[in-house]
């Protein structure tokens, strides 16, 4: 058990280094490839109508000019150490983990991105929540009852649920139930407020995933109800409510236990979708507000931490099914 | 020898399907008396794990109609959550490949222990010790180490004595086994068998032992029932089955019997054909598409059924041969070439 921690331990930062790699290059090689100049990648730092001055300035401290292996150091060293920077006069100190700087927002990324975690946070767990349990309750029974005007009509529903896009529900919701909008309001300092601001945002975005898990734990419930095991169960004797809930769905629950992981590491980069219907100050709206503005520090920064979310959701779900599965283990 | 503990009549079993109905079972009939071993043989699709199901009131959605009395009680008739109290308890089975028949999740002993638990209110602590002492006995070495071992961790042959010793925890008056060697290797077949018969004689159980191949059945099995096409063509004790068997079909399985003393292209008398539809059954005698005696009979094997009767005492065939001609056929033609140059 413990080779296997170190090995998926050792194997998730070594993804992130990946990762960060890969990041990095596309925002400072790719641009190059397409035939952008060094200025004109400096020009994108600086903001509109930049002065030759300003360039020249922001390419030294940048230092676009260097090689993109003594780039990529200085990132990293920015992020384990901190690093400077300076427009002519004054020196801006961005404070480890340094994800970059904005020179548009004049200020360091992770900061704000930081300010933005417990709204996307807020989101994705309230969603995760009522679309695991309804989701799977209803493929269940779905599953159970096949072919009955249940399972018919929660099939519908379903696929209606996976079809329609979020701004469409999201939109309609907020025109029937909450014309005004709706206000992130931090849990600490109003518990209600938060909930009842994030109802509405919650219920969409759990719709979506909702529906999806409803198909799939129906699809996986009924292949699991043809295995030998549960034949095996029914010959002992087991009541068929106990040959449901003790074998089959232990053995339905187990991979979509490994898909809700994913999906939650997956919105905890942002709920890019949801947050901008709903206005929500998140991670995703943050991403979308930096794409607009070309501010490639911020893209950059989001871009990782996205990708960190992920990974580590991945190595959570990774050790859970080595707890769920025993045949997993080494 | 009293009454039989097992009676099957007239079983049909049909499963309506979108290309038809599909007979799996029709109108089959068997005794078994306590402590006895039946031997269920025929090809694949025969209807052998159909039956053994229907035994067990484990089919869901098909059509069941015929008696199946099992200790004077009829399992058709039932009430479902009434023959799920019988089973495990007085009727248990095993099945062809005990890898996928056990949950992967739990342990070997946490599956026994649960079989020992539907039907007896105990502690875990006296179903665990129950659960080590069963796996002691079906050969299973430092079972209270093992007990606490995940299925994939046993090899085929110790996951099918695992089973037995799951079957067998709740003392059943009637075991099912469907084909426990198949899968297992050749050498660890023999094994399994013999601690199938080991343990019937110390549990005083009685068995139906179902498999595709007489040569598994013929030591252990006291009587032994050749099916073919949902129904029964011949039924014999062993010793009668092996020494004069009557039908045709018979006569092919024990032909495609894996023999050492010669090579399979002096097989003379392997099976022609495959196994017919259950959806269009052939008319007559299912077996005539593929039996080379079916012309002797003039239009009868074409045209209809042949019935299930005795030509001596306990020995049952449904042939139209006549009785001479059998004998004839089996001394002058079978025979020999069974027993080779
Ligand atoms: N649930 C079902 N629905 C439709 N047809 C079925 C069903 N179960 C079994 N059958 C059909 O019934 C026939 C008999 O099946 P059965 O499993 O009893 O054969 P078998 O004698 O056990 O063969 P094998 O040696 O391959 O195990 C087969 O043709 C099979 O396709
Ligand atoms: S009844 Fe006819 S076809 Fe059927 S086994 Fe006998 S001889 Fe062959
Ligand atoms: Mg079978």
């Amino acid at each position: 058990m413990a080779r296997f921690l170190v090995r998926r331990l050792a194997g998730a930062v070594l993804l992130l280094v990946i990762t960060s790699m890969v990041t990095f290059a596309i925002f400072f090689i790719v641009p190059r490839l397409a035939g952008q100049t060094v200025d004109q990648l400096a020009a994108q730092y600086v903001g509109k109508d930049p002065s030759q001055a300003e360039i020249e300035a922001t390419k030294e401290k940048l230092g676009l000019d260097k090689p993109i292996i003594v780039q990529y150091g200085q990132f990293i060293k920015g992020i384990v150490a901190g690093r400077e920077f300076s427009f002519g006069p004054d020196t801006e100190y961005c404070p480890p983990p340094c994800f970059g700087y904005s020179f548009k927002t004049q200020r360091p990324v992770w900061p704000d991105l930081v300010d933005r975690v417990p709204v996307t946070f807020s989101l994705a767990i309230g969603a995760a929540v009522i679309w695991l349990i309804t989701g799977v309750s209803i493929g269940v029974l779905s599953a159970l009852k096949k072919g009955t005007i249940f399972d018919r009509f929660a099939m519908v529903i379903a696929l209606a649920g996976v079809s329609l896009p979020i701004f469409f529900t999201g939109l309609l919701s907020l025109a029937l139930f909450r014309p005004t909008g709706v206000n992130y309001v931090p849990f600490t300092s109003d518990p209600l407020g938060w909930a009842s601001n994030l109802l509405l945002p919650w219920i969409t975005l759990a719709f979506l995933y909702a529906a999806l898990y409803a198909r799939l734990t129906r699809a996986g419930m009924l292949e699991t109800m043809t295995e030998d095991y549960i034949r095996t169960a029914r010959a002992k004797g087991l009541r068929e409510r106990k040959v449901v809930t003790r074998h089959a769905l232990r053995a339905t629950l187990t991979p979509i236990l490994t898909i809700f992981g994913l999906d939650i590491g997956l919105l905890l980069g942002g709920a890019v979708l949801t947050e901008s219907t709903f206005s929500l100050p998140g991670i995703g709206r943050y991403a979308i507000d930096a794409i607009n503005n070309q501010d490639l520090p911020q893209v950059l920064g989001v871009t990782m931490l996205a990708a960190f979310f992920v990974v580590v959701a991945s190595l959570v779900v990774d050790l859970l099914y080595a707890v769920a599965d025993p045949r997993v283990r080494l | 020898m009293g009454e039989p503990f097992l009676s099957v009549q007239d079983l049909r079993v049909q499963f309506q399907t979108d290309d038809g109905l599909v007979r799996s079972v029709d109108g089959l009939s068997f005794e078994l008396r306590k402590q006895q071993t039946l031997g269920i043989v025929g090809e694949s699709g025969s209807g052998k794990s159909v039956t053994s199901l229907a035994i067990m009131g484990l089919h869901k959605q098909a059509r069941l109609s015929g008696q199946i009395l099992l200790d004077g009680q009829d399992l058709i008739s039932m009430a479902p959550d009434d023959i799920r109290r019988l089973r495990g308890k007085k009727m248990a089975m095993i099945f062809q490949d005990p890898l996928s028949s056990m949950h992967p999740f739990y342990t070997v002993g946490n599956q026994i222990i649960e079989a020992y638990q539907i039907h007896h209110a105990v502690s875990t602590k006296v179903a665990r010790k129950h659960a080590i002492d069963m796996l002691g006995r079906v050969g299973i070495p430092r079972p209270e180490k093992r007990v606490d071992d995940y299925p994939h961790q046993f090899s085929g042959g110790m996951r099918q004595r695992a089973m037995i010793a799951m079957a067998l925890s709740c003392d059943p008056e009637l075991l099912i086994a469907d084909e426990p060697t198949t899968a297992l290797d050749v050498t660890v077949q023999a094994q399994i068998l013999d601690l199938i018969r080991d343990l019937q004689r110390d549990f005083h159980t009685a068995v139906i032992l179902i498999t595709h191949d007489l040569g598994v059945v013929s030591e252990i099995a006291d009587e032994i029932l050749v099916m073919y096409a949902g129904r029964a063509v011949e039924r014999a004790s062993s010793d009668v089955l092996f020494t004069r068997p009557e039908h045709p079909y018979t006569w092919g399985l024990l032909g495609s019997l894996p023999r050492l003393d010669t090579e399979p292209t002096d097989r003379l008398l392997q099976i022609k054909g495959t196994p017919p539809s259950l959806i269009n059954v052939p008319s007559g005698c299912p077996f005539h598409p593929r039996c080379p005696y079916a012309e002797l009979n003039g239009e009868r094997s074409y045209t209809s059924v042949p019935a299930l009767k005795a030509s001596e005492s306990g020995h049952l065939v449904a042939c139209h041969l006549p009785v001479e001609t059998r004998h004839q056929l089996w001394e002058t033609d079978i025979k020999p070439k069974l027993e080779g140059p």
